[in-house]
């Protein structure tokens, strides 16, 4: 992705807290450091004691050892001291506490949903909606070529929003709980399935911000980043227009999408297929033995195409197996059923067609 | 606090010298049958070293993954069960079972009673153990492997999203809760009932004290997490919903009801380490430990608080702001007796006459990085900064300065300071201090660096990470090896020991040794204070 503005200091290997890209961030960068000031005072104090006595008081050096083992007069003062200092380090902290619980005032809201391994973003102000995936290709992970500096933190395609606005988040996910997290906004909120979660940021200025998923949610979170980029209004409203633009075309190719060659749906079908099955099929069609079936040589990928076609639009309950007919266009949907049905030495030499595809939608689940 | 004895103690000679008529079974039957609190709790203290080593290598298998970005060694869904095995074996396997052991040994010898009250109940809570980390590491082996969801295995990817492994997992842990839970009730019935004469409340030695308090906990929390695996159980198997939101149930309850558990399982993880440093720092430092009573109510009261916070694990999963504000205050007052209980530490040193043997060495690292544990918990509490710090590397930090450089140096500091009394021989000193400082370098070269990458933005329980962590990683990998490694050195140290090589131990051992358990020889008898002591 090429943008200007990427965070100061986004490559270099970083030791302390960002101190973010909004007013609240500040706040809480802030608030980290002053703790931490306090608590190395705290410490200085009690270990230079504590190695005071250990170089002082030792037997070697002849020490001979007081017998005093209490005084009700400095236990109360160290008790009494610490509350006086967790009191001083509560006021801010709830002060800044109460302003991020503040959500009223938005001036644009997105929904985030997560689900295993992806992100996705509607914006409940614009019929814009759509998939985050790591844009990271399989080979860079798997030490076959070099990694870019982007490494697992590039997405496909960004959320885009505007600088200055105060933008709220509602949260949500569609399987396991994910945790929506960039740091330079200091938000971190559990998406939990069933539950909405809000929250908001006022980001002050354009610029490409990164984070991830932080809450475990199986087998590929760690690659489950999150990218966001911030466009100035203007520029904002320019993008917003465009998707519009962009979807009702892509709509009108989908349903007016003619029959596809083999060669162009197994060229097709494989990138969608390393972009949406991978994580679980695995490159092979192999799947993980006892955790996520194999597709090489399955019953349903060697069976009727019905069947096929009707597990991958909607889905299986109950298991990882999300509806990917939401998720893709027809031309992949018919692309990655065609392949699966023909990699992998699977071999039927059947085709789904894109109509195929678009006339199962049509009759539901 | 100080202890005298009087002579009853050798009324029938029989704690004065070793006696010829033990009537212990020999050979296995000895340890299967035993009901010798001796004997149970160097078999609870040898399960735990083999599963210090087990869970060890499974976090070397977690550092030799991380130690450069890309995938290596491992698929990610084996290193979610890496991850996941780790922190059960460590907590269920290591930690608490070598507390136990060291009650098992200690608290009749400190106390002056023959034994545990319940000796037949002491030797099932033991052999419970093993069966139960039989099944769940066999499914290590098994296809779809371990668990993966964490230790913590939040629903719903335990439930709906998990392997068949869960239904082994559910029942593993329930045999560790009845095990520990029968441990507990032992303990207290022990310390209720069976202190010598004249051994009042107050004249308990602090590791007594602090064990008493600790299996109170015990007791109150492992009864909820065994409703909470249940629970995780039905959800998967029989098709409840407690925690599915499509059949009216809630995701975040099953946190509530885990970390109601969890907050004092982690206290039931120190406490007694801070009994140990409060025996161990006094014999050093030749004087006595400053603030017995304020000890004992510190102990109370973190125990106390250590059931009002357990919302402190789950600031971002979208509480109330009052809820958040209410667990913060509470979570914040856990400084107060804490920081008590190090600031007495620090006065019974000052003015004493210290030396450095192992144990003190232990001790004192401990003060010292479970204060840093402490401290990154204080930041934690704080809510907005939190946000930032929550499910990061941070809190691998934060939770490994307390675990390891808190309740394992605590373990490893009380094993050389009792092992000559358990032997009958003293451990290799040049050995142990050559042990102590790799262990305190390595371990921090470990876990220090962690603290920075957290705060950086690395996430925990992620196989790969961004380029910017590469370097740090690859320093902290390192020193994970030679922490594993150093601890060999430990093993070395404990079976000469073992096998009775090394100087004659004395009776009293330390110079600053106070306790009944100084009374008895080295090796402690078979059966000691048959006839009990009576303390003045």
């Amino acid at each position: 992705m090429l943008v200007a503005g990427v965070p100061a200091g986004a490559q270099d290997m970083r030791l302390n807290m960002t101190r973010g890209a909004t007013e609240l961030s500040r706040q809480v960068f802030d608030l980290h450091m002053t703790i931490f000031y306090i608590c190395v005072a705290i410490a200085l104090v009690v270990f230079g004691l504590m190695f005071w006595s250990i170089v002082r008081h030792r037997k070697a050096r002849g020490a001979v050892p007081a017998q005093f083992h209490g005084s009700l007069k400095v236990e109360i003062l160290w008790t009494a001291i610490p509350v006086l200092i967790l009191v001083a380090m509560a006021v801010p902290a709830t002060r800044t506490l109460i302003a991020m619980e503040d959500t009223s005032a938005s001036e644009l809201t997105v929904l985030v949903t997560g689900s295993q391994w992806k992100w996705h973003y509607k914006y409940l102000d614009y019929p814009i909606e759509f998939y985050s995936v790591l844009a990271t290709p399989r080979a860079q992970i798997a030490n076959e070529a070099d990694k870019t500096p982007d490494y697992l933190r590039a997405v496909d395609k960004p959320l885009v929003l505007p600088s200055g606005k105060k933008v709220r988040f509602l949260l949500t996910a569609d399987d396991v709980i994910h945790s929506w997290w960039v740091p330079d906004f200091a938000i971190k909120k559990d998406a939990v399935p069933g539950f909405i979660n809000e929250t908001w940021a006022r980001i002050d200025k354009p610029g490409l911000y990164y984070g991830k998923c932080a809450e475990l949610c199986g087998r590929d979170h760690g690659f489950m980043p999150v990218a966001v980029e911030v466009k100035t209004p203007a520029d904002f409203e320019a993008w917003a227009a465009q998707q519009v633009a962009a979807a009702e075309q892509a709509k009108a190719e989908a349903e007016s999408a003619g029959p596809m060659s083999m060669d162009e749906q197994m060229a097709l079908g494989r990138q969608v297929y390393e972009r949406a099955c991978v994580a679980c099929h695995q490159a092979g069609g192999e799947g993980l033995p006892g955790v996520f079936p194999a597709l090489k040589g399955s019953a349903i990928a060697t069976g009727e195409p019905a069947a096929h076609l009707h597990i991958v639009l909607f889905g299986k309950t109950g298991t990882a197996m999300q509806a990917f007919g939401k998720q893709l266009g027809v031309k992949e949907l018919a692309a990655v059923i065609t392949y699966e049905r023909n990699a992998w030495g699977n071999a039927k030499g059947d085709q789904v067609q894109p109509a195929d595809i678009a006339a199962a939608i049509a009759k539901g689940e | 606090m100080s202890t005298q004895v009087t002579g009853t103690l050798d009324a029938h000679g029989a704690a004065g010298r070793p006696r010829d008529h033990d009537h212990k079974p020999r050979g296995l039957a000895r340890w299967l049958f035993s009901t010798n609190h001796k004997d149970i709790g160097t078999l609870y203290l040898l399960f735990s070293l083999a599963m210090l080593f087990t869970g060890g290598s499974l976090a070397m298998v977690i550092r030799a993954e991380l130690f450069q970005p890309g995938l290596q060694f491992v698929d990610p869904h084996f290193f979610n069960q890496m991850t996941t095995v780790h922190g059960l074996v460590m907590v269920f396997g290591a930690v608490m079972p070598a507390f136990v052991g060291l009650a098992n040994w200690m608290i009749p010898l400190m106390i002056g009673a023959p034994d545990m009250a319940l000796p037949r109940i002491n030797n099932w809570s033991f052999w419970i153990l093993p069966c139960a980390f039989a099944i769940l590491l066999s499914t290590l082996f098994m296809e779809g492997g371990a668990p993966a969801a964490g230790w913590t295995f939040y629903a719903p990817l335990s439930t709906k999203y998990s392997g068949d492994s869960t239904a082994f997992f559910v029942l593993a842990v329930h045999l560790m809760g009845v095990s520990s839970i029968m441990g507990a009730i032992n303990v207290i019935v022990t310390i209720w009932n069976m202190r010598a004469p004249g051994m009042g409340w107050m004249k308990l030695p602090l590791f007594v004290w602090t064990w008493l308090i600790t299996a109170f906990l015990l007791i109150a929390v492992m009864p909820v997490l065994a409703g909470v695996v249940t629970m995780v159980l039905t959800d998967k198997y029989f098709g409840t919903s407690f925690f599915d939101a499509a059949g009216g149930g809630d995701p975040v309850m099953f946190q509530h009801i885990f970390w109601f558990f969890g907050h004092p399982e982690v206290y039931i993880m120190i406490l007694p380490a801070f009994g140990i440093v409060s025996t161990i720092i006094p014999t050093f430092a030749r004087k006595p430990l400053f603030g017995y009573e304020s000890m004992v109510i510190a102990t109370a009261s973190i125990a106390f608080l250590s059931f009002i916070v357990w919302g402190h694990h789950m600031f971002t999963t979208g509480m109330p702001v009052v809820a958040e504000l209410f667990f913060m205050y509470a979570t914040m007052l856990i400084a107060v007796p804490t920081g008590v209980k190090v600031f007495n530490w620090v006065a019974t040193m000052w003015r004493g006459s210290m030396t450095f043997e192992v144990p003190m060495m232990f001790s004192l690292a401990f003060i010292v990085l479970f204060t840093i544990g402490g401290f990154s918990g204080l930041m934690l509490a704080i809510i907005p900064a939190d946000f930032q710090y929550q499910d990061t590397y941070f809190v691998v930090a934060h939770f490994h300065y307390v675990l390891v450089t808190g309740a394992v140096f605590g373990i490893i500091a009380a094993v050389y300071y009792w092992i000559p009394k358990w032997t009958g021989v003293m451990y290799d000193e040049r050995l142990a201090q050559v042990h102590f400082w790799c262990s305190l370098v390595s371990v921090n070269m470990l876990f220090f660096p962690m603290h920075f990458v957290g705060l950086a933005g690395m996430p925990r329980r992620i196989p790969d990470y961004a380029l910017q962590f590469a370097d740090l990683n690859a320093f902290m990998s390192i020193g994970g090896f030679l922490f594993g490694l150093s601890q060999l050195l430990f093993l070395w140290g404990v079976v000469r020991c073992m096998r009775g090589i090394g100087d004659k131990a004395t009776d009293r051992v330390w110079e600053g040794a106070q306790g009944l358990e100084w009374e008895v020889p080295s090796p402690a008898p078979y059966h000691t204070f048959d006839t009990p002591p009576v303390v003045k």
